[in-house]
């Protein structure tokens, strides 16, 4: 991993059309701006793996229970 | 085509039915391609059902039944992946996640699946939106609040 030192208020660019700028940091916290074409999803990565748990445990079988939802009228 | 199914044993299905997820859904990537079955009398609960993997299915609901003051707003990001043109083409459904007994059955609002019918191009979207989270309880009496993290 790449690893640069940056101060508030400076910019890191990643190719052509993705910027990265220090917003403020403050404590052990940094608020970051990101700039990048739109197509491009930015995520936090811990909510991205929330998910991809969530669907984990959302495609265990549940066939006992397929009565329940059948007989719904 | 005849496909073999986790809850719904063998049906057959129109290519035409297939929704196409370009890039998976999130823990499953290698899964593009998924049809919807009615699951319920009522036509409230259906499984989306990977066409790959007939041991992969999902229990899905449309979530503005249960969950009235649900409402987020779709990223450019997303309108242009799955090439939306029209608001009356957008489907949305939530992926639940089915728990004994019945009623603590949740439901993911974080991640809603999203449907454009024109082209059957489809996304599982992680909402930037806060107050949304990966289990709502489906017959809670929960009310939504929208809450800064």
């Amino acid at each position: 991993m790449l690893v640069l030192t940056r101060k508030n208020g400076e910019t890191i660019k990643i190719g052509d059309d993705i910027e990265i700028t220090i917003v403020s940091s403050k404590n052990d916290q940094v608020k970051i701006g990101i700039k990048a074409p739109k197509t491009i999803e930015i995520l936090r990565k811990e909510v991205y793996e929330q998910i991809q748990e969530e669907n984990q445990q959302a495609s265990k079988d549940i066939s006992g229970l397929l009565v329940n939802l059948k007989s719904r009228k | 085509m005849r496909l073999n199914t986790k809850y719904h044993n063998e049906v057959e299905i129109k290519e035409e039915e297939i929704l196409h997820f370009e890039k998976g859904i999130p823990g499953f990537p290698e899964e593009t391609k998924f049809v919807v079955l009615p699951l319920s009398e009522d036509g409230s609960f259906s499984v989306m059902q990977s066409v790959a993997t007939s041991e992969l299915a999902f229990v899905i609901a449309s979530p503005f039944g249960f969950f009235r003051s649900y409402d987020f707003k779709l990223e450019d990001s997303v309108v242009e992946e799955i090439e939306l043109k029209s608001e009356n083409d957008v489907v949305v459904y939530s992926i639940l996640t089915v728990e004994d007994p019945f009623d603590k059955t949740t439901a993911n609002l974080q991640a809603p699946v999203i449907i454009n019918k024109a082209n059957n191009k489809a996304k599982q979207v992680i909402l930037i939106e806060e107050g949304y989270k990966t289990k709502h309880s489906l017959f809670g009496k929960t009310e939504l609040h929208k809450v800064k993290g």
